[in-house]
């Protein structure tokens, strides 16, 4: 790929992003309650064959499978040791399977501790721990850095101030988490879209968004509140609707041809990437990837 | 009682410095450990958690208020122990695998020892297995599981099942809730009892823990 990931959206293209990987890996034998991100070291093949059915269902952006793996979120099953392994392998996965035809992007999530005075964790150290993370990726060669589902407005400041010390020239997409309250859309820890615009886009993010939490629907009224508030590009990952329990199993209710239709919608809104989150399939890509190519 | 009354305001407030002190003040004035317990500390956090959960606050007031109903509950523990009461039992509780949420759990715990269970908490994320060792190495007669996550929900089936399957059902009884878990859902499972909140689970246990 000659050109950058921001160069691509600077021409006004809209990029696609990938679905899911926790669902596939678990129907690929990925024990529950073990780490998601154990699987980098033990089966890579895993990873790159999921990256390669994203790929082939049209996705511009393919997502590492490293959500998780941070040194203080790995510490849960005691494998901080290993970030800089861990996070390499993932990258290396979905390197081989994309083979320049398609964006790198690495998953970087919250790290499950909650940042004094509310929980016992201070900012240095949940930065040093994104740090570590971070180094890890760049090094390993990555497109792009999403900093995602994040629902305190300060961790996710500390990732982005982690990515930029770490890896200057890279892209950085930053996304979180918001509920839809009789005021208006906020996280779990109360910050609102306006603050999130304000504080992502002063420690650094390229794009900035949403993932997670919200079907579509409300997705695209998200969308519409972000744009309101940043002339930054937008990022949008939807879920394909929030999880029903059907018969013991979870279920995720919208089909590929919804989330298509969103995706459309979501590009007539000026999102610029859009892609799936927790409950999509490489089938919601395909569904999305044709939508994309139909002429506005 | 107007220094109740005020305790559960100051826990609402999050102010974790003036618990202490207020409990002080409600015991010299001859209210009970208990009295304390249920109608300061315990209906202050029920007043943040339904404000939480219709949106009015958000997840940091009821951190900073389950910090401030700590500081009290450390004044009452060692009264609520020397009380006495008899012990109904010992009841296992945790937030099941995935969960990482645990305030809602923490509640039930403290209110389970209010009414004079022996509680064992297993924390959150705790596995169907976790859940059964536990509750038969420790012969507790109920486990209560927390979940706040959809996705985390099959893991109470999981308990309920690896109890028959292990012959414990009936003798080990099942308790569930949490925000996306319902009446129905525990019917659908086979767990013995839901608890809508915190105050309904506590009844529910201790019907459960009387017939076990």
């Amino acid at each position: 790929m000659s050109d950058g990931l921001l160069a691509r959206i600077q021409r006004g293209e809209v990029l696609l992003a990938d679905g899911a990987v926790g669902s596939l890996l678990l129907a690929r034998g990925l024990e529950k309650g073990a780490p998601p991100e154990g699987i980098n070291l033990s089966a890579p093949q895993v990873l790159e064959e999921i990256a390669r059915l994203y790929l082939e269902a049209g996705a511009d952006i393919v997502q590492t499978n490293t959500f998780g793996a941070s040194p203080l979120k790995l510490a849960r099953y005691g494998l901080a040791a290993q970030t800089a392994e861990i996070n390499a392998a993932a990258v290396r996965a979905v390197r081989r399977a994309v083979n320049g035809k398609a964006f790198v992007s690495a998953s970087c999530g919250p790290s499950g501790r909650l940042l004094l005075p509310y929980g016992d964790i201070g900012e240095d150290e949940v930065r040093d721990s994104f740090l570590r993370q971070m180094a890890a990726l760049a090094d390993a060669g990555v497109d792009a850095l999403c900093v995602e589902t994040m629902t305190d407005l300060r961790e996710a400041r500390l990732a982005l101030e982690a990515a930029r010390r770490a890896a200057p020239g890279i892209p950085v997409m930053a996304t979180m988490t918001f509920e839809a309250t009789p005021r208006g859309f906020y996280t779990v820890m109360g910050d609102t879209i306006m603050a999130a615009c304000r504080g992502l886009s002063e420690s650094g993010a390229d794009l900035v968004g949403s993932n997670c939490g919200n079907g579509s629907a409300l997705m695209a009224a998200i969308a519409g509140e972000f744009r309101k508030e940043t002339r930054l590009p937008l990022v949008i990952q939807s879920n394909a609707g929030l999880p029903e329990l059907r018969r013991g199993e979870v279920h995720y209710p919208e089909t590929p041809e919804q989330l298509a239709r969103a995706a459309r919608e979501l590009r007539a809104g000026g999102v610029a990437v859009i892609g799936g989150c927790c409950g999509t399939t490489p089938e919601h890509t395909r569904a999305m990837r044709r939508a994309l190519d139909k002429v506005a | 009682m107007e220094i109740l009354k005020q305790i559960a305001r100051t826990i609402e407030e999050g102010d974790a410095a003036a618990v202490p002190r207020l409990v002080g003040e409600a015991l010299a004035a001859e209210s009970s450990a208990k009295a304390v317990l249920d109608g300061g500390l315990i209906a202050g956090m029920n007043a943040v958690g339904e404000k939480f959960r219709v949106h009015e606050i958000f997840l940091p007031d009821v951190l900073l208020a389950a910090k401030a109903m700590y500081a009290g509950l450390d004044v009452l523990k060692p009264l609520l122990e020397r009380a006495g009461v008899a012990s109904r039992g010992r009841v296992v509780i945790g937030s099941v695998q995935g969960d990482l949420h645990d305030i809602g759990k923490n509640l039930v715990g403290i209110m389970l020892k209010g009414a004079g269970f022996e509680v064992i908490d297993l924390g959150s994320d705790v596995s169907a297995v976790g859940f059964v060792a536990a509750a038969r190495s420790h012969e507790a007669r109920v486990i209560g599981m927390s979940a706040l996550l959809t996705t985390t929900m099959p893991v109470m089936k999981e308990v309920v099942d690896l109890l028959k399957k292990e012959n414990l059902g009936g003798r080990i009884k099942t308790i569930i809730g949490g925000a996306p878990v319902s009446r129905d859902y525990a019917e659908e499972i086979g767990a013995d009892a839901y608890g809508y909140d915190c105050a309904q689970a506590v009844e529910r246990v201790k019907e459960l823990a009387a017939a076990s």
